[in-house]
């Protein structure tokens, strides 16, 4: 087949020929692509679908495009969908439903009310995406997103540049649909966070330097190398995956919304997402609500986003991380601006925390729920108490938390605050004796 | 100063080559000198009022620039400098 008719063959029905002309499908890919069109963010163009998520006329983000006269299900149709993501395919960047990473999403949604006397508000639940599948974060929904996209445009091999998350999530998605994947992370991650990437057999690469190092090398690798960096050239397809916690919400309180949203933020680009999905459920007219208060959680050691907030200027101020929160460790944000934004436009509001706070967040989050959640989960309960003491969060809220990961994955950050097990020999007397000693 | 950028995809196909020469003693004037010899590129590394692109980040061998002076940072020969998108990562 001539390189001609390869190139043809993947442009969408929407574009022509001098439209295609400039992205293009790279060599080799795509086939009979069900990946919707992108459209630049700031100047409005259209371009076919394509591993870029940058517009080369202005350099802006590009988005994927949905065609507003689109058929749309009702709650009613939703509601006898499959337990996935996936049910809410008609806001995802696909025409057809995509046959990779299937069991992703629709996350247990979690009532606590101690942690809501606790906090001081009305009513509070956790969306656990500590359970998230497979690899127990919410990093799982935005590669099942950018996987199906890496397959549809040909690529065969993937990559991320990552925290740790996101690296597990890579991971573990491209063993089990069979893709090659190079993992970039930065040298001093957590050990749960390496064995959790290589147990998959990924390449995994440690990167001297921190993220914001590992991720500038990144871009020049998908440039470089035409891999499907998911994080990179695929994040048109990838961002859209974090939205489906938003809808899930939504669903699963009875298609209506809570008061305030707390959620973690690093690049910013899952807060950013939560206030596009609970939009697009208000605008899908499945309920009246009031839009939710969103509020972003840092690590006050790692806080740009937070600090352009609280300064007023909106202008985001790179950092060099150093916190015990390394899944939130991004001192240099790509959405930091559009996450000022958002939790601004929203009427909420944002939190740094420190990492005694954080380790604290864990351990009150343990207690109150049985959720054993990571750095960036006990940073979110923390920053949630925070804003609860400024007032930001009020008695007669109804609030959830987005608990994004499994504490598993960085045991030694709390491991060192609890208190030791007593060691005994196997008798009866050396229990009633801790018993009277305790 | 004789400098090195390196240019991401995006940009590079405007100028020929993702790796171009360029002179200056600031940043600054590396990049417009840059611009004059590849017109294309006008526009696309800069904002409206002659600032870094808000779509990119630009490091001076392996430093952000705003940890820097930004475009008014001092170039010595050799310098390598790398472009790249700021829609990335996270
Ligand atoms: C567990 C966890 N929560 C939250 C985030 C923040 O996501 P974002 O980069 O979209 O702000 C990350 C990012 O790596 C993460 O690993
Ligand atoms: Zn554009």
């Amino acid at each position: 087949m001539s390189s001609h008719v390869s190139h043809r063959r993947g442009v969408h029905p929407l574009f022509h020929s001098s439209d295609a002309a400039c992205v293009g499908p790279q060599p080799g890919g795509p086939a009979n692509t069900s990946l919707r069109p992108l459209t630049c963010s700031a100047c409005g163009t259209l371009h076919p679908p394509a591993p870029t998520a940058v517009c080369p006329e202005c350099l802006g983000p590009l988005e994927p495009s949905y065609p507003p006269d689109r058929p749309l299900p009702s709650t009613t149709a939703l509601s006898r969908r499959p337990a996935s993501l996936w049910r809410y395919l008609e806001w995802l960047p696909f025409e057809e439903e995509p046959q990779l990473s299937r069991n992703t999403g629709f996350t247990p949604l979690i009532e606590a009310p101690i942690l809501a006397a606790a906090l001081g508000v009305r009513r509070a639940w956790i969306k656990n995406d500590a359970l998230c599948f497979p690899s127990l974060s919410f990093k799982d929904r935005v590669v099942a997103t950018a996987i199906n996209a890496a397959r549809q445009l040909g690529l065969d091999t993937v990559g991320c540049a990552s925290t740790g998350n996101l690296a597990n999530a890579v991971a573990a998605h491209a063993a089990r649909e069979g893709l090659s994947a190079w993992i970039f992370v930065p040298h001093d991650l957590e050990g749960g966070k390496l064995v959790a990437t290589a147990v998959f057999g990924a390449k995994m690469v440690r990167v001297r330097g921190t993220y914001d190092d590992v991720n500038r090398l990144c871009s020049q690798v998908a440039d470089h190398f035409g891999w499907g960096i998911v994080n990179v050239n695929l994040r048109a397809y990838y961002a859209e995956g974090s939205k489906t916690m938003a809808w899930e919400i939504a669903e699963q309180l009875g298609w209506r919304f809570p008061d305030a949203v707390v959620a973690p933020m690093a690049g910013g680009s899952l807060v950013t997402r939560l206030a596009k999905g609970f939009r697009e459920v208000k605008e899908a007219g499945f309920t009246g609500d009031p839009l939710p208060r969103l509020y972003g959680a840092q690590a006050a050691g790692c806080a740009p986003i937070v600090e352009a907030l609280h300064r007023g200027d909106g202008r985001i101020r790179p950092t060099i991380p150093r916190t015990l929160a390394k899944s939130l460790a991004i001192g240099s944000p790509a959405d930091g601006a559009q996450a000022v934004r958002a939790l601004r436009e929203s009427g909420g509001w944002a939190a740094a925390v420190d990492d005694l706070a954080l380790v604290g967040g864990i351990q009150l989050l343990a207690r109150t729920t049985g959720i054993f959640t990571e750095t960036a989960g006990g940073v979110t309960v923390a920053a949630a108490l925070a804003l609860a003491r400024q007032g930001h969060l009020k008695l007669t809220d109804e609030v959830v938390l987005c608990i994004t990961g499994h504490g598993l994955k960085t045991v030694e950050a709390v491991r060192s605050g609890l208190e030791e097990a007593p060691l005994i020999a196997p008798r009866l007397q050396e229990v009633e004796a801790l018993i009277t000693t305790t | 100063m004789q400098v090195t950028f390196h240019l991401p995809k995006v940009l590079a196909s405007l100028a020929g080559s993702a790796q171009v020469q360029a002179r200056g003693a600031t940043l600054q004037e590396a990049v417009e000198e840059l611009t004059v010899r590849f017109p294309r590129l006008a526009g696309r590394l800069t904002g409206p009022t002659g600032e870094p692109h808000e779509y990119l980040l630009f490091y001076l061998n392996d430093e952000d620039i705003r940890f820097l002076e930004g475009f008014d940072t001092p170039l010595r020969d050799g310098d390598e400098i790398t472009v790249v998108s700021a829609v990335a990562g996270g």
